[in-house]
């Protein structure tokens, strides 16, 4: 693995400053007090000049000597210390290797140190957004769950990789993508497609669409993982390629792109190095059922919980564009919500063939 | 079913007669007799009456043989003894059990309980067919006489005042009065304001005897009991008692912790146990086994909010938990749904009274639980800190590269932690908190340390007494209690006194 040894002791420096706040507290007799940035949707403001969503300044205060935050105190300094591990050992490892890492019974008790993973992985994001350092600067990686094809070189570990040549299956994204682990070495493509489902990522591929149109097919199979993210922002900011959403028609597949594009809620710091303000929304609009001839019964019906989510939507500050606002209102008012599997209905190739081709001609997308 | 019915299906089953014997006093010879029931007539056949030599100087012993299945657990003759020995502490029972077993239930409460006085039938009590056939069987001349003579709470005037508003003559002839006359007359009765009758015919249990009958049988950590003031339904006087005892005791306790020193994985949990309450029922000291649910006691338990009392509850079942619930009514006339004596029927006035009994053992129960509860909080509040002091010191070490001053920085935190959760001041509270039932008549706490409160004396036949003194479930019956023998209190052993025993009563104290 390529790495730069300066950046990695900054972050066990970092890691290493939660025992220090630990010893200097005692020290003082003082309660050892992290200061943890929140991390929900009321620190979260969207800027519009930027267009990214970005992280408040409110912090809670997480310490020992409360009963209610002990034990999760606890468990933040056995993560910070295991994370630190990983730092000088120089290994990556994924959230559940932490979990096991970290479990353990306590001395002369029945307790366990963790009793879920469901505790382990927030204090990881917690101690991102604490130390300001990203998970892969961390050493932990998620599952790769995400793969690319189409006219792009890519050195991953000193392997060239060509994802023209890798047939149907492409190219498995890992979840670190950084430069100094995977490089771009030729990128001829026109443009970006992001899919949010792996079968109709398979459905592009099969046909070659990516040839056709010079273009690279990502997909994160759901909502897209980091590394897809990361990887769709490289190229965009690297390579100047546009880059072309393409999700289900209903209250998940907007926000799928709203993350794309904007940032989430939940990592709102990482906006700054994932979002795509430039993103655009192609398909499904509540208003292709119409345009395309889709007949009304592939379509679901809306339950009340997309009728919730959609109204949530409505009121997110960077949903507020009057054509997203039409969009939305669209969809909630014909009661239905269309799959991007449904398009089959009229021919197995229609994506392909018809949908896709027409939408880049009459550049009919949402910003 | 009675004594009568159970004779009945012995000559049924086996053909063989009940075998009495009686004896009054040590002056008066034995008598034998053989007893059966002529089935045709319905009359009582003796089959054989003699004089007979008997070691017992008083009693009376009754054998039958019958026939049937001998079976353990649920509805068995050991479970209905087991009960009996709860209801009857004063009593000792020798069970001679088809295994060849004698198991020896000696007695754990001195007092006997008073014996029950004769009353005539309340009038509100009666029904028209029972009236018809009493002013048959009646001796008076006059109807006022009848009325004042052969029932309860009425008098004289009273009588004459009945017979006025029901429009018949105070010195009609009992036997002319029948058919329409008797049902105006019936009416009149149950319209007429008549004092509620004396409740000293009846024996309660008490309260300290049924402590005593749970706390010897049943494995617990809280014993509580309370009687309600005798009321009256159609009548009919009636007690209702109440017990209660929870927890398992402090041997099975140290038993599951031992069990919990093995680490957990993810998805167990500490002890899942959704056992739920156990209801024993009794009609006049008599353990009622079948047709529970339909049964006015089993309704008035589930019907109870134990939520209240911090015992949890699902909607319509019984609360869950180590307990074990007792319900007594003693009454003149106990209602029971069908000829098998099986259920208690649901009236108003038994329900309310079994209700109210219920809540005040509830009561109990949540002020036991709840002091446990604070108790084990503040236990916990103060083991939090020192149980994650050691972590955070481990992993702070780890993260400054194992040059850490470790012990220093623990005595720093642990000095904080002892500064936070009130030092000795928690231990007093502690102390306070984990003990004592002050507050709480009639209950028995059972803790690691010892017994408290109204703990009943030991009696034992011997010193040392061959006292199988078994658990709750006939499997436990072997399990010694030792631990109930450390306690602080004292405890008294004393020569028992049998029914037909010399009553030498040799009081001997001793700290246990």
């Amino acid at each position: 693995m390529a790495q730069k040894p300066r950046r990695t002791s900054a972050v066990e420096k970092k890691l290493v400053g939660v025992a220090d706040v630990v010893i200097a507290a005692a020290q003082r007799r003082k309660d050892p007090t992290l200061a943890i940035p929140v991390r929900s949707l009321s620190n979260v403001t969207f800027n519009q000049r930027n267009g990214l969503i970005e992280m408040g300044k409110r912090k809670q205060a997480r310490s020992f000597f409360n009963v209610g935050m002990a034990k999760k105190f606890m468990q933040t300094v056995l993560v910070a210390d295991a994370l630190c591990e990983l730092q000088r050992a120089n290994l990556t490892t994924s959230l559940r290797e932490i979990y096991y890492r970290t479990k353990h019974t306590i001395k002369n008790s029945h307790e366990n140190t963790l009793d879920t993973q469901d505790e382990s992985d927030p204090l990881i994001e917690d101690l991102e957004v604490t130390l300001a350092a990203l998970r892969e600067e961390l050493h932990v990686r998620a599952e790769n769950a995400g793969s690319v094809v189409g006219p792009l070189v890519l050195v991953d570990d000193g392997d060239r990789v060509d994802c023209a040549k890798l047939g149907k299956g492409g190219y498995s994204v890992p979840s670190i993508v950084e430069p100094e682990y995977l490089q771009i070495t030729r990128c001829t493509a026109d443009f970006v497609l992001l899919v949010e489902k792996g079968t109709q990522w398979n459905r592009l591929s099969e046909d070659k669409f990516w040839r056709t149109y010079n273009c690279i097919l990502l997909t994160g199979n759901g909502q897209p993982p980091r590394g897809v993210r990361r990887l769709a922002r490289r190229l965009h900011e690297e390579k100047r390629l546009p880059v072309y959403v393409l999700v289900d028609n209903d209250p998940w597949g907007y926000y799928i792109y709203s993350v794309v594009k904007q940032g989430s809620i939940n990592l709102a710091f990482e906006s700054q190095r994932m979002a795509i303000p430039k993103a655009k929304f192609i398909g499904l609009s509540s208003g292709d059922p119409e345009s395309y001839g889709l007949p009304r019964n592939v379509g679901i019906k809306l339950n009340d919980k997309d009728i919730a989510r959609a109204r949530e939507l409505l009121a997110y500050t960077w949903f507020q564009k009057k054509s997203w606002q039409e969009e939305i209102k669209r969809m909630l008012s014909s009661g239905l919500k269309y799959e991007l599997d449904a398009l089959a209905n009229k021919d197995f190739q229609f994506l392909t063939k018809k949908y896709l081709p027409r939408k880049l001609k009459e550049k009919d997308w949402l910003d | 079913m009675g004594i009568s019915a159970a004779g009945m299906y012995g000559q049924l089953t086996t053909g063989k007669p009940v075998q009495i014997i009686s004896r009054t006093s040590a002056r008066a010879p034995a008598h034998y007799f053989e007893v059966q029931i002529d089935t045709k007539k319905n009359e009582p056949q003796i089959l054989e009456k003699k004089q007979i030599d008997w070691e017992s100087q008083r009693g009376t012993q009754v054998t039958m043989e019958v026939e049937g299945r001998y079976q353990k657990g649920r509805a068995s003759v050991d479970e209905y003894i087991e009960q009996t020995i709860i209801a009857n502490p004063h009593a000792r029972l020798t069970y001679l059990t088809p295994e060849g077993e004698t198991k020896e239930h000696p007695r754990t409460y001195p007092q006997l309980p008073p014996s029950p006085r004769e009353i005539k039938p309340h009038p509100y009590g009666i029904e028209l067919g029972m009236l018809l056939k009493m002013l048959q069987d009646t001796k008076s001349h006059w109807l006022s006489g009848f009325l004042a003579g052969d029932f309860s709470r009425v008098s004289p005037r009273l009588a004459e005042d009945i017979c006025k508003a029901a429009g018949l003559s105070p010195r009609a002839r009992p036997r002319d009065v029948h058919g329409q006359a008797a049902e105006t007359l019936y009416k009149t009765i149950q319209s007429t304001k008549i004092m509620a009758p004396p409740t000293n015919c009846l024996s309660p249990i008490g309260e300290t005897a049924i402590l005593s009958g749970l706390y010897q049988q049943i494995k617990g950590d809280f014993y509580t009991a309370a009687s309600r003031p005798p009321a009256v339904y159609r009548g009919n006087p009636f007690v209702i008692e109440a017990g209660l005892a929870y927890g398992r005791g402090s041997e099975q306790g140290q038993e599951s912790q031992e069990k919990q020193a093995i680490p957990l994985a993810e998805g167990e949990q500490q002890q899942d146990d959704n056992e739920l309450a156990r209801v024993i029922r009794y009609a006049n000291r008599v353990p009622l086994l079948y047709q529970q649910s339909a049964c006015a006691i089993f309704k008035a338990v589930l019907d109870t909010s134990w939520r209240n009392y911090g015992v949890s509850q699902s909607r319509g079942a019984l609360p869950s938990g180590p307990m074990v619930i007792f319900v007594h009514m003693a009454s003149v006339w106990v209602p029971f749904t069908s000829e098998s004596k099986e259920a208690i029927a649901d009236y108003d006035e038994i329900r309310k009274e079994i209700t109210l009994a219920l809540r005040e053992c509830g009561r109990r129960l949540g002020a036991f639980l709840r002091r446990r509860e604070r108790a084990d909080s503040e236990h916990r509040r103060r083991n939090i800190f020192e149980l994650y002091i050691e972590e955070v010191v481990e992993s702070c070490n780890r993260l400054k590269g194992g040059r850490l001053p470790t012990a220093k920085l623990k005595e720093q935190l642990q000095k904080m932690a002892l500064a936070r959760t009130g030092g000795e001041k928690t231990d007093e509270l502690l102390g306070k908190n984990g003990s004592g039932p002050e507050g709480l008549p009639h209950s028995i706490i059972v803790t690691p340390e010892g017994v408290e409160g109204a703990v009943p004396v030991l009696i034992g036949e011997a010193p040392g007494g061959a006292v199988s003194s078994n658990g709750a479930p006939a499997e436990e019956e072997k399990t010694a209690k030792p631990s109930r023998l450390t306690g602080k209190t004292r405890r008294r052993r004393r020569g028992q006194r049998g029914t037909a025993g010399k009553p030498t009563t040799r009081a001997m104290r001793r700290k246990a």
